[in-house]
């Protein structure tokens, strides 16, 4: 463990040396929701943490970027990249046909499946019968959301929120019966001291017609350098290492999937 | 710019307007017989009278309707047995519901200041007149000061009424689909912000510039002594 350190110290050294030999080390504006928890989020202290934010980071050293963070919203957070708020989005964006024709997206840097769940022990199954004239609640503008109109629509009635944790609120009070979402974010609310009363019901849905191809982050078109040096430093973060440990802080499967 | 996204999707944003106009017409006409009662108490000289309107209007206007608006929405749901018990639940289980409850009670109090300022604003002179006339005090305040104090409140209260009708958009935080919250879910599909956005500006500007060429017109009635 101490070596690892001296490891990272004198790497940490290494890399403010070629900063200053190069003169001009990249600067990105990195941006990304901060209210998604386990993967971006904004801790008691006000930091800004989480699995995209440490990918994100150990992206940054790859690619010898001098990285600055910025939060937006997520309804807004495509406008913003475009409006030149930031550079990146790196906030467990999927992969869409409708958003690349906003964005441009890297290689995927995880894959994520969408659940329901129900309060414990509801008899509501995941059929087009079971979901009958439910009230499903899900976070607006997600794949999720477009899963369940596109797939449920015309079954459910779907109540879209601002943000997962509203629509987590509406399940605890009883004014939905389902939540629709990323079972990791879902998972998360689940062990929570909250979710206790709410439990995952159904196969985990990975259709690639909704859910796209995984998730990666997006950049402006225009900024094709950026893109690939991006696509670059994630195979390099896969290929030494640094991914695994961020996963394993995280998660006890490989995340990106196959 | 693509402008055949505003055109595919007006039935929709028609569609949000109407609830607009419903949940502003809703907490309008719920709050006016708020406001009316809570100016009177609020003149009183009876603390047990102008404490408690003194109270709500300082509440009311002292906090941002977006925070009303949570705490009765995501508020009432942490205290689901409680009204479970008073029977109000399958009230407050309704956005709809907390969102005109929400706009009605702050609308409710900014509309009781105008009617106190503008029966404040009734010249000592006209009651003491009407007052030599041998009028009571019901008399005089049914024949003198409520119409001229509705003379006075009424450009005012066409303000309140085109700032309360621009308030509803927040509801869309609260899963209402108005005007903004259609707009909002339309972008979030085609991502044609701009477009989306400039026609659902011009619908509210629409609605406002109705809503300013009704009091007008109401205005000029009122006033019809006096041109």
């Amino acid at each position: 463990m101490k070596k690892n350190r001296l490891h990272i110290l004198l790497f940490t050294l290494l890399l403010s040396f070629s900063g200053l030999l190069q003169a001009e080390s990249i600067k990105i504006r990195m941006g990304t929701e901060g209210a998604y928890p386990p993967f971006n989020l904004i801790d008691k202290e006000g930091k800004l943490g989480g699995f995209d934010v440490e990918i994100g980071k150990a992206l940054c050293e790859a690619m010898q970027a001098d990285c600055e963070w910025v939060t937006s919203g997520w309804d807004g957070i495509i406008p913003a990249l475009l409006a030149k708020k930031f550079d990146t989005i790196i906030a467990s964006m999927s992969i869409t046909e409708e958003r690349k024709k906003q964005v441009a997206f890297t290689d995927k840097y995880y894959t994520t499946p969408v659940r329901f769940a129900r309060p414990k022990g509801m008899p509501i199954e995941i059929t087009d019968e079971g979901l009958k004239d439910k009230i499903v609640g899900v976070q607006s503008s997600t794949v999720a959301e477009n899963f369940l109109r596109g797939r449920f629509g015309e079954i459910v009635e779907v109540k879209a929120y601002g943000t997962q944790d509203e629509a987590n609120l509406d399940m605890l009070s009883g004014r939905v019966d389902l939540l629709l979402a990323d079972s990791f974010v879902l998972g998360e609310f689940l062990n929570s001291k909250d979710g206790q009363s709410i439990e995952f019901v159904g196969p985990a849905f990975t259709d690639k017609k909704y859910l796209g191809d995984g998730i990666g982050i997006a950049v402006r078109k225009e900024d094709s350098a950026l893109l690939e040096k991006l696509n670059a430093a994630i195979k390099q973060i896969r290929e030494d290492g640094t991914y695994a440990r961020i996963n394993a802080k995280y998660f006890d499967f490989d995340v990106f999937g196959e | 710019m693509e402008f055949s996204v505003v055109w595919d999707n007006l039935p929709k944003l028609l569609q949000g307007a109407q609830l607009t106009l419903e949940i502003t017409l809703l907490s309008l006409m719920i709050g006016l017989v708020i406001a009316v009662p809570v100016a009177l108490m609020r003149r009183s000289k009876n603390p047990l009278l102008w404490m408690p309107a003194y109270g709500y209007i300082l509440y009311f206007r002292g906090t941002p309707l977006l925070i009303q608006l949570f705490l009765i929405y995501y508020g009432s749901g942490q205290f689901r047995p409680e009204l479970s018990d008073l029977g109000l639940w399958g009230l407050f289980r309704e956005a709809y519901f907390c969102g005109v409850l929400a706009l009605t009670l702050n609308t409710g109090a900014y509309t009781a200041e105008i009617f106190r300022g503008a029966i404040q604003a009734v010249p000592a002179g006209d009651v003491e007149a009407a007052k030599a006339c041998g009028m009571g005090r019901i008399l005089i305040f049914r024949r003198i000061i409520l119409p001229k104090a509705i003379r006075l409140a009424w450009p005012m209260y066409g303000n309140e009424v085109v700032f309360l009708m621009q308030a509803t958009s927040l509801v869309s935080v609260i899963t209402l689909l108005d005007l903004t919250g259609i707009a909002g879910r339309i972008i979030s599909k085609t991502f044609a912000v701009y477009e989306i956005y400039i026609m659902t500006a011009l619908l509210y500007l629409a609605i406002t510039y109705a809503i300013v060429f009704l009091f007008k017109r109401i205005e000029k009635r009122l006033n019809r002594h006096l041109a």
